[in-house]
């Protein structure tokens, strides 16, 4: 699976890529729509438009309830779609994928569901500096339930993290081990191969926030040996209000039930009710299964495209614009890691991100400004805010030519 | 560029460079916090206050230049003024930044805070030009709970 072992993939058409996306031939504030906010959420291919229109037209039914042919054939769409999961994340079984809304969903229902059965008064949780408010507030949660302890991996000044401090912190007392794959700021790809074989060694089971890789690099679960790995699928390209999570099937078997309803059943009596075996004991009430369908097609196209020449494209445009960035006085690039992901978070001297933000918006060019759900992050390096360019299959040079040219026109205005 | 200038008048990029009343007055006697979490900006709003009249103001923090410039102006516009004179400011200028944007500004009513008026074309930044207002309000009603815009 490594990277180097692969002869190198012809680069993207991206000229012909991005009129697959109908949403970028419009404008924002009357200029041509320059979309650099893909870590937030991705745009849309009109093959995932056309494959939730088509299931609208002429799949919608119930899932896993009707005996007529239409919930049959509906149902069959939605379990193709786990499987492509499985397949798209490494996986042995798709019994291992549960549907959830998204990344932050996946944590809560391990926060929930493994937490509180697995981590007791005086336990331990460990996160890392740099996590998105996701996987830091389900844990804080849990911890405070069960008076358990969040305990935080620092990282380093470049937006590594700080290893050498992992093993000290691995404790007789560390329940779980809660990473990033990829930091949605600083971009940073954590060695998460190596965390889970420290966390292994000591019996410790390690989740994975998949949010920002999964679109971004190919991932192999079973390669990785993480425990749990969470995605969403409006980062993949896919529809909003569908992501997965995956769980390892001896740890899934089990976790109790974390919502109950329709579904997650196998029996129900006023007495007693027995709950349904994996995955669908997770999966309480009607199901997002136009978002799955959706989703199934974003991960048919990614696929089609090649996770590798995904991968490749972005450390490319990353490449130029992080020279292009370097190259204006004023401007503070956060996350120097060699391995790094297509994003680019950075402050201008005297200027408030915010304001940044309004100037680019003005330019057509939409970039995020703030504090992106992680707070103690942006405490760690004394910034209130920061702006955050982040790319996607889509963009290209000229986006960061924009960009440049944006920050250059918000210095004139402020300086 | 053109419409950014509407946002970002002189008016506004003066005071963010130099903000005006950027202090605690030596007999501030009222206080009050805000904070935007949104973009992280905070504001502190200390007064001096006499017989219901603003006898001094000042204001310290961090913030975006919208809400910098905004708390300055504010400052300039209601030292000397009485609780009820502030309260109609405090009316007025809300009118000013969230109503329609093809209305005409009502200069007379606002004065020279109608140099914000721009930021009713940009709703997102709405909470970064009452951020101060809210906050003097609180001052003003002796609330020690810190002023959030979420």
């Amino acid at each position: 699976m490594s990277a180097a072992a692969r002869p190198a993939a012809p680069d993207l058409d991206v000229a012909s890529l991005r009129r697959e996306f109908p949403i970028l031939a419009r404008t924002q504030h009357g200029r041509p729509l320059a979309y650099l906010d893909s870590a937030a959420t991705a745009q849309k291919p009109r093959a995932v438009i056309d494959a939730v229109t088509r299931f609208y037209e002429e799949s919608y039914a119930s899932v896993h309830r009707g005996v007529y042919e239409l919930s049959v054939n509906a149902t069959r769409l939605y379990e193709e779609a786990r499987e492509k999961l499985r397949a798209f994340l490494g996986a042995r079984d798709a019994r291992e994928i549960v549907f959830v809304r998204n990344a932050t969903e996946a944590i809560n229902l391990v926060a929930w569901s493994w937490g509180r059965r697995n981590v007791r008064a005086g336990d331990e949780v460990l996160v890392t500096e740099m996590e998105h408010h996701a996987n830091i507030v389900p844990w804080q949660m849990l911890c405070e339930e069960q008076g358990a302890r969040l305990r935080v991996l620092p990282i380093r000044d470049d937006g590594t993290l700080a290893l050498e401090a992992l093993p000290a912190l691995l404790s007789a007392r560390t329940r779980l081990v809660a990473v990033a794959h990829v930091s949605n700021v600083l971009g940073t790809i954590n060695p998460v191969r190596e965390i889970v074989a420290l966390a292994h060694e000591r019996g410790v089971p390690v989740l994975v926030d998949g949010a920002q890789a999964a679109p971004r690099l190919p991932v192999d679960v079973a390669a990785l040996g993480c425990d749990f790995y969470a995605v969403s699928g409006h980062k993949l390209y896919g529809p909003s209000g569908i992501g997965a999570l995956y769980a390892r099937a001896e740890l899934l078997e089990h976790m109790p039930p974390w919502q109950g309803g329709g579904s997650m059943i196998e029996s129900v009596s006023f007495d007693k009710t027995s709950y349904a075996g994996i995955p669908t004991r997770f999966e309480a009430g009607s199901p997002n299964a136009e978002g799955a369908v959706g989703l199934a097609a974003a991960l048919d196209w990614l696929s089609g495209i090649g996770m590798q020449r995904v991968a490749q494209h972005e450390a490319e445009l990353l490449d130029y614009g992080t020279r292009l960035l370097d190259s204006i006085p004023g401007v503070r690039i956060y996350g120097r890691a060699a391995a790094k992901t297509g994003v680019l978070a950075f402050t201008l001297r005297g200027v408030h991100a915010h304001d940044l933000g309004t100037v680019l918006d003005g330019e057509g060019v939409a970039v995020r400004a703030g504090h992106h759900c992680a707070q103690p992050l942006m405490e760690r390096y004394g910034v209130a805010a920061m702006a955050r360019a982040s790319l996607g299959v889509y963009n290209d040079r000229e986006d960061l030519d924009r960009l440049a040219h944006g920050v250059l026109e918000t210095i004139g205005l402020f300086g | 560029m053109g419409d950014l200038r509407e946002l970002y008048q002189t008016t506004i990029l003066d005071h963010n460079k130099q903000p005006r009343n950027f202090r605690v007055p030596e007999r501030a006697n009222r206080r009050a916090a805000g904070h935007n979490p949104l973009c992280g900006d905070r504001v502190t709003v200390h007064l001096e206050l006499e017989d219901d009249v603003v006898k001094d103001v000042g204001f310290q923090g961090a913030g975006c230049a919208i809400s910098t410039a905004s708390a300055s102006l504010m400052t300039q516009a209601v030292k000397g003024r009485s609780l009820a004179e502030v309260g109609k400011l405090f009316d007025s200028f809300h009118e000013l930044v969230t109503s329609d944007p093809q209305r005409a500004v009502d200069a007379g009513r606002v004065g020279k805070l109608a140099v914000l008026a721009g930021v009713r074309e940009y709703p997102v930044r709405v909470k970064c030009a009452t951020l101060a207002w809210h906050t003097l309000r609180a001052a003003l009603g002796g609330s020690h709970e810190p002023v959030k815009t979420e």
